[in-house]
């Protein structure tokens, strides 16, 4: 966690607060809900490392506060996270994943403090986002994003929004620890780190982005200056642990980074495409995807919704690990949405390399049980690698995950 | 409201006091030949009389929780808000924000509607921050596993429908007249529907469903009727039963409120995205 700037935005936030309003009063009006759960992952195969469990339990808790400030539509919000995992120390972690006072005006609003940012319209990859670390050790799927502190001041006018990013300081990705799963083999390094800036994690970083909604268009563009948040991981950089065991240190640089995201929505197509052009030290290259979601809606009277998704993934970036310097993928999926009492929902798609071999695929469901709990099951993994194929450090690691959630 | 939607209006109120005096002079008899207006006509009156009346409204915050039981006596509760800003020249704009279950708590779903055209709709998922444009063509499909389709809450417009007047009806201690409605839009999943309204208020009271095979689908009962700034008759109680499972769905209003004070600000993305 970011010990000094969060804790002194804490208590700059409760001195907001407090000096308005009487403690029983800010009680009465801040709203708290979160939700605990537990989870279970089984590991199909043995690790490519020696002494990986088959099996792992793991617990999680999020609290979020939130308070609306009266006569404005201004708020603050305070989201603590943590996760007790049983075999990776990496995954035992808090995190503030958001912690800000938001100011709301007729044409501009102001976030001051940890936030989240999602952008970015595709289903199978999301690489436009740019604002927020990704916390891998919480899941593979690139949607756990740690709080990030920023200021960001959004415009509001005719032609659309500008967002406004000053960017502080910087989060260094969580890599599932070496007793982690599912895990890169080798490991990735949580503990070592090489920068581009002398400055490390307190290079400010700045972002502008422009979005839109015309008609039937939804846009977005940006430009991004600063540490890129995905490592570069050269196999040239590593370290020796105590036990012999190698880890990859991941290397930071200063990028320039342009982004687009456009959804076209007709009927029942939605037109996705979401690109970025990245330029840094050793790398200049674009990655993206492009695809359609096409929505049947309350089959034969059912109320269910089934929505086939398809996307070709672009990613023309030299890899040390490749003899193809470009990595390409189409992906077919397919989402069920029962619409019942209980959100019965399910999303599985299978994205293939259109090189090689190689794919990788995965499976989300849920439902609902009673009004406050939730089932989740998860399967995820790779299938068929190329021995070439990036995706070779994942072998072994296909897994199967149940969670039960309790709301409140 | 603009001066233009106010003229038409006062072109439209006279109609049906015109319709009343050609009713009784005809007596019970129907259209005869010669009849001034047809059952269309007097349909439409009658519905363009109700959407006046339910006119001007600005804007609103209705607080609501929604009851699913199903046959068995199984029963879940949903619990929302909705915000709406009246529009003049096109449908009106809402934001709706889901507080329970818990596990759907601040998601958000922001509507333009268009009447015939498709609406515009975003979603926003407060798991993953992110706002998703969606496909307005689910018309027929269920709202939160309730016996109401999505296009049986969604914003009503004169267009959407066309109208046929069928007879005059008893309803409770009132008089209503009750009409058949044929959605006009794509993708409805009703053939038509039978519309009871009182006569004295316009206030519709029950509104039976039938399927794209004509079969008797729904029926929808509404009542405690509260009057809201001398002027908006809003039920405090929506009860729609299917006949087909034996669903039934109950909207209970906690508070209606006028003269929120929203602007089109309310309604973007950006307060779709801190709608809590």
């Amino acid at each position: 966690m970011t010990g000094l700037p969060s804790r002194s935005l804490a208590l700059l936030l409760w001195a907001c607060v407090t000096s308005s309003l009487s403690i029983a009063q800010t009680l009465d009006i801040l709203q708290v809900s979160g939700n605990a759960s537990a989870q279970y992952r089984y590991f199909v195969d043995d690790g490519q490392r020696p002494g990986l469990a088959n099996t792992d339990i793991s617990l999680a808790g999020e609290l979020e506060f939130y308070y609306p400030v009266q006569d404005s539509r201004d708020s603050l919000i305070f989201i603590p996270f943590y996760r007790w995992d049983e075999n990776d120390d990496e995954r035992s972690q808090g995190d503030i994943r958001e912690l800000n006072w938001h100011k709301v005006e007729r044409d501009w609003e102001l976030t001051v403090g940890l936030d989240r940012v999602f952008w970015g319209v595709t289903e199978t990859v999301h690489v436009v986002n740019v604002i927020n670390q990704v916390d891998l050790a919480e899941s593979p799927d690139e949607e756990d994003l740690l709080g990030q502190p920023m200021v960001n001041l959004t415009l509001i006018r005719d032609w659309g929004s500008v967002d406004l990013f000053l960017l502080p300081y910087f989060r260094e990705r969580i890599f599932p620890g070496p007793d982690g799963r599912p895990g890169a083999s080798p490991n990735i390094s949580n503990s070592r780190a090489i920068y581009d800036s002398g400055a490390e994690q307190w290079h400010t970083d700045v972002a502008v982005r422009w979005s839109n909604s015309t008609g039937n268009w939804d846009l977005g563009a940006y430009q991004f200056y600063g540490t890129s948040r995905e490592p570069r991981v050269d196999p040239a950089f590593y370290h020796v642990e105590g036990d012999g065991q190698i880890e990859l240190i991941p290397i930071y640089n200063i990028i320039n980074q342009s982004g687009v995201d456009v959804q076209g929505t007709f009927d029942a197509w939605l037109l996705k495409l979401e690109a970025i052009y990245r330029d840094g030290p050793q790398e200049s290259f674009f990655s993206g995807a492009a695809g359609f979601e096409y929505t049947f809606f309350d089959v034969s009277g059912s109320g269910a919704d089934i929505g086939i998704v398809s996307e070709y993934l672009f990613d023309d970036r030299s890899l040390v690990v490749s003899t193809d310097n470009d990595d390409d993928d189409i992906s077919l999926g397919l989402r069920l949405a029962l619409n019942d009492i209980n959100s019965t929902e399910m999303v599985a798609a299978v994205v293939q390399d259109v090189d090689d071999s190689s794919r990788y695929f995965y499976l989300e469901a849920s439902r609902r049980i009673g009004d406050a709990f939730k089932l989740s099951i998860e399967a995820r993994g790779v299938d068929n690698v190329a021995v070439d194929n990036p995706l070779r450090i994942y072998e072994d690691e296909n897994y199967l995950q149940l969670e039960l959630g309790y709301y409140f | 409201m603009s001066i233009s939607k106010y003229v038409a209006a006062l072109v439209v109120i006279n109609l049906p006091g015109f319709a009343a005096v050609t009713n009784a002079q005809d007596g019970a008899g129907g259209s005869e030949p010669g009849a001034a207006i047809t059952a269309q006509q007097r349909g439409l009156e009658i519905a363009a009389e109700a959407d006046r009346r339910a006119s001007g409204y600005g804007d609103s915050e209705e607080v609501f929780t929604m009851t699913l039981r199903d046959k068995r006596g199984n029963q879940r509760t949903r619990t929302l808000r909705l915000r709406s800003l009246e529009q003049t020249d096109d449908g009106d704009w809402s934001l709706t924000i889901f507080d329970e279950p818990a596990d759907v708590k601040g998601t958000a779903l922001l509507t333009y509607s268009h009447g015939l055209e498709p609406d515009d709709q975003w979603i926003f998922l407060p798991a993953l921050k992110r706002v998703k444009r969606i496909s307005s063509k689910n018309k027929s499909g269920p709202f939160m596993g309730s016996e109401f389709a999505f296009e049986d809450l969604s914003s009503f417009e004169l267009e959407k429908y066309h109208y046929a007047y069928l007879r005059d009806e008893a309803c409770g201690e009132l008089q209503c007249t009750v009409s058949e409605w044929i959605p006009a839009y794509e993708h409805s999943g009703y053939s038509r529907m039978e519309v009871w309204q009182d006569q004295s208020e316009y206030r519709s009271h029950r509104i039976e469903f039938y399927d794209r095979n004509g079969n008797h689908l729904k029926t929808l009962l509404m009542d405690d009727y509260r009057l809201f700034e001398e002027r908006f008759w809003r039920p405090m109680h929506w009860q729609m039963t299917n006949h087909k499972t034996g669903k039934v769905t109950e909207l209970d209003y906690d508070s209606i409120e006028f003269g929120m004070g929203f602007t089109p600000r309310d309604f973007d993305q950006n307060s779709l995205k801190s709608a809590k």
